[in-house]
């Protein structure tokens, strides 16, 4: 940091200075006085596990996002923070891969150029698009045989990232001059990405700038030249590359102090009972026991989830006695039902176990529903009340009871305490340990390290597969980090 | 661009059939004349098709285009006939409305289908109130414009023709169709490049709008008077022309090209079924069966798609 402000006055202006920059969505603060410089040049790495900020120090810098406190300011101009910054970060050149595709599959490879392109020529366009497009797949991917008149939804994954990123490169009326990859290679094979590096190395050392954000350490080390590692919104470490180890750097990532009480309480020896699923990718799980599901998000847990619930539900009926039950994450989208009370939203799940004919049985309805409603602490004093009348983590209480009530000896949870409060989630904790003592068996996909650590047994998931199993004392946040973040060389 | 082909494929083959099948039953209907009188009701139809399309690009469905042609056949055929000005002026304050009405669905996030749903009810109502009882007359050029003797080619064939050429340029090759398309195609990244999907959404609407427009006043053209009632089967014939014509409901996947030749499909296929003398009952109901016919077809070639 204070190596390249010294810098400031020997070389060109900085691209872009976050000072003291911070976000907060209420009283969450996703970014907390951030300060960073970025000069012609460079390649910042950006590292950091879940949750760290690091999609919200993007979007500050590429405008998407204004800062709540502090100041962004491009081009050494004046920092201001008001709703105008993603047309300055255009102005000065700043592009965007973002992690999630965003082209538009059903135009054409040339037409997606045409997209982020505001000031276009109108005359002849679809020619100098072409050309263009064409001019920048082959200096960033050479030899890649895309035709830049094809659909994108016909082309395979892979070509779709290249077009993606050749696409930021391109030529326009305002050159690209910071250009944010995000996870740019996680649909490239080795060969392709190794061009991709390359290319970097020359757009740097032709004086453009990079955020390279990558969950594979030995990219980070091949292209950065300095490297930025957050966590909690913070940007904790900010040096040269060549200051940095890989264990360094998985060290410096995450260091939580464990809950001493809460890792005694998990390490008492414990007996499972017989193998009660395994999947064709080797996660297995035995009867009674915590398995957790950890990784860097979006690297094919919930997916893995999806399919074995899927596998064991039929699309047609429900059963009176089903084998797994699944309690949604994102609570708006596959949990609750919004317009029904409370004792509705938690009787769903078991409306045909508790049934014997083909009426509802109102009474063990309500019976359930008062059983859960002591047992889990749900705080409302009608049960008749509408859902949406809970507090996020009581409505979440409500899913948990709805999957618990059940008499599934397997309970799938995806993510379930996203934007839950501490105090629900110990109680849930408790509940999840009472139940598998009591032979239920539960597969936990958790984005915190603290509800990792609850589990018997985890596996990490990297880029859809199983890249470790951990076991007892293994299960510690720097063996996960270990596991989620890609140690070999790059393109290996 | 193979994909896009095929889609354009099928809506030929299907009217290339259709329109066999008809000379082959009723060899007269190949001349000049014949092919006016088959054709020339597919002009609105084909006008509606296009504003359908419109809408269906950018992902959202409109559900008031029939009695919305109804209400601009209706103001053609009075006020535009009587009051030019205040006749145009209506016309085309209805067009801000559509475009305001395309804005305030993407704004607020409300579903097109129950807005517009909502709209084409109130356009029935304002229709009646221009034009109570089935009646009024059609502008003199307008009349004129539609039963032009043109060389060669009548006006039912060449009308298609420029809209769908014309069209094809705009929705297909110009830079703006390209993001209005983008719109139907990802919604977010268009608005990750700092384009106001709003102000496109608008224009989408108020393009529709003009054709709409375009429509009604070409039904009144051909039918020399309107009524309240006159095109609110529009609706549904619209939608299924730019399914027929290789369009999807979502995705910003349209052919203004495959639109057009799916509205004279649906066209043809109601004088197919008079040439085959079935009883008026059915025709409804062996024109839908045409229709699956068609889209089962089609289904197929996008499963064979999919596995490739």
């Amino acid at each position: 940091m204070v190596e390249n402000q010294n810098m400031i006055g020997t070389r060109e202006v900085p691209i872009i200075t976050l000072a003291q920059a911070g976000v907060s969505f209420g009283p969450v603060k996703a970014l907390d006085g951030a300060d960073l410089v970025i000069m012609p040049g460079e390649c910042v790495g950006v590292v950091g596990h879940n949750g760290a900020g690091k999609s919200t120090l993007v979007n500050v810098i590429n405008g998407r996002l204004s800062p709540t406190s502090g100041t962004v300011s491009y081009d050494g101009a004046p920092g201001v923070a008001d709703f105008r910054n993603s047309h300055r970060a255009r102005s000065s050149g700043v592009r965007s891969v973002f992690q999630e595709l965003s082209l538009c599959p059903n135009l054409t490879v040339l037409e997606n150029y045409r997209i982020p392109y505001r000031n276009m020529p109108k005359a002849g366009w679809r020619k100098n698009a072409a050309s263009a497009v064409r001019a920048s797949l082959d200096a960033v991917f050479p030899d890649n045989g895309i035709d830049p008149y094809s659909v994108v939804a016909d082309l395979p994954i892979a070509d779709r990232q290249m077009v993606e990123i050749a696409i930021a490169f391109s030529r326009r009326d305002i050159d690209a001059r910071l250009v944010i990859l995000d996870e740019p290679t996680s649909s490239l094979d080795g060969a392709i990405a190794d061009q991709l590096l390359a290319y970097i190395k020359t757009f740097c050392a032709n004086g453009g700038a990079i955020i390279f954000i990558s969950h594979m350490m030995g990219e980070i080390f091949d292209v950065a030249s300095r490297i930025v590692v957050m966590k909690d919104g913070r940007i904790i470490e900010n040096d040269d590359a060549s200051n940095f180890t890989r264990d360094g750097l998985v060290d410096a990532m995450g260091h939580v102090v464990p809950d001493t009480q809460d890792v005694a309480n998990i390490l008492e020896k414990r007996e499972f009972g017989p193998e009660v699923l395994r999947m064709e990718n080797g996660l297995n799980a035995r009867k009674g026991e915590v398995v957790g599901l950890a990784g860097l998000a979006g690297h094919g847990q919930a997916e893995v989830l999806a399919q074995c619930f899927l596998e064991r539900t039929s699309d047609w009926s429900a059963s009176r006695a089903p084998a797994v039950v699944f309690v949604a994450g994102d609570r708006s989208r596959d949990g609750v039902m919004p317009l029904w009370s409370i004792m509705r939203n938690l009787s769903l799940q078991t409306l045909v176990e508790f049934s014997r004919t083909f009426l509802v049985d109102r009474k063990a309805e309500r019976g359930i529903a008062r059983t859960w409603h002591e047992k889990i602490g749900i705080k409302t004093d009608d049960l008749d009340n509408p859902i949406l009348s809970l507090s996020g983590g009581n409505q979440q209480k409500v899913l948990f009871s709805r999957a618990l009530a059940s008499s599934a000896p397997i309970v799938i949870m995806d993510d379930p305490m996203r934007g839950v409060d501490v105090s629900t989630k110990k109680e849930v904790y408790r509940m999840i340990r009472s139940e598998a003592e009591n032979g239920r068996t539960f597969l936990w996909y958790s984005t915190e390290t603290d509800e990792i650590l609850e589990c018997d047994r985890v596996f990490v998931f990297r880029d859809g597969e199983i890249a470790a199993e951990l076991k007892g004392e293994q299960i510690t946040e720097e063996n996960m980090l270990r596991a989620s973040f890609e140690m070999q060389e790059a393109g290996q | 661009m193979n994909r896009e082909h095929l889609r354009i494929l099928l809506p030929v083959l299907s009217l290339g059939i259709l329109l066999a099948a008809v000379f082959y039953m009723q060899p007269r209907a190949m001349s000049y004349f014949g092919l006016n009188l088959l054709f020339n009701l597919a002009v609105p139809v084909a006008l509606a098709t296009i504003a359908q399309m419109m809408i269906l690009m950018v992902n959202d469905i409109d559900l008031s285009i029939g009695s919305f042609v109804s209400f601009c056949a209706c103001v053609t055929a009075t006020f535009v006939q009587t009051d030019p000005v205040i006749g145009y002026g209506i016309l085309f304050a209805a067009i801000l409305v559509y475009a305001a009405m395309g804005a305030i669905i993407y704004a607020r996030g409300l579903p097109a289908i129950v807005v517009t749903l909502g709209m084409s009810f109130f356009w029935s109502g304002m229709a009646v109130l221009v034009l109570p009882s089935p009646g009024g007359s059609a502008p003199d050029w307008l009349r004129a414009l539609m039963t032009a003797k043109t060389p060669i080619l009548p006006v039912a064939i060449i009308a298609p023709i420029v809209i769908a050429v014309v069209m094809h340029y705009f929705v297909k090759r110009s830079s703006l169709g390209v993001l209005l398309r983008g719109v139907g195609g990802n919604e977010r990244a268009v608005a990750r490049s700092g384009w106001s999907v709003t102000g496109l959404k608008a224009f989408a609407y108020g393009v529709a709008a003009l054709f709409c427009v375009l429509s009604g006043m070409a039904l009144v053209g051909l039918a020399t008077s309107a009524d309240a009632n006159i095109a609110l089967r529009y609706t549904l014939l619209s939608i299924a022309g730019v399914i027929l014509g290789g369009g999807e409901f979502t995705g910003g996947r349209v052919s203004p090209i495959g639109a057009v030749i799916g509205a004279l499909t649906l066209t043809l296929a109601a004088s197919f079924l008079s040439f085959l003398h079935l009883s008026p009952d059915w025709q409804i109901g062996a024109q839908g069966a045409i229709l699956i016919i068609v889209l089962a077809v089609r289904l197929v070639f996008t499963r064979r798609e999919a596995l490739v």
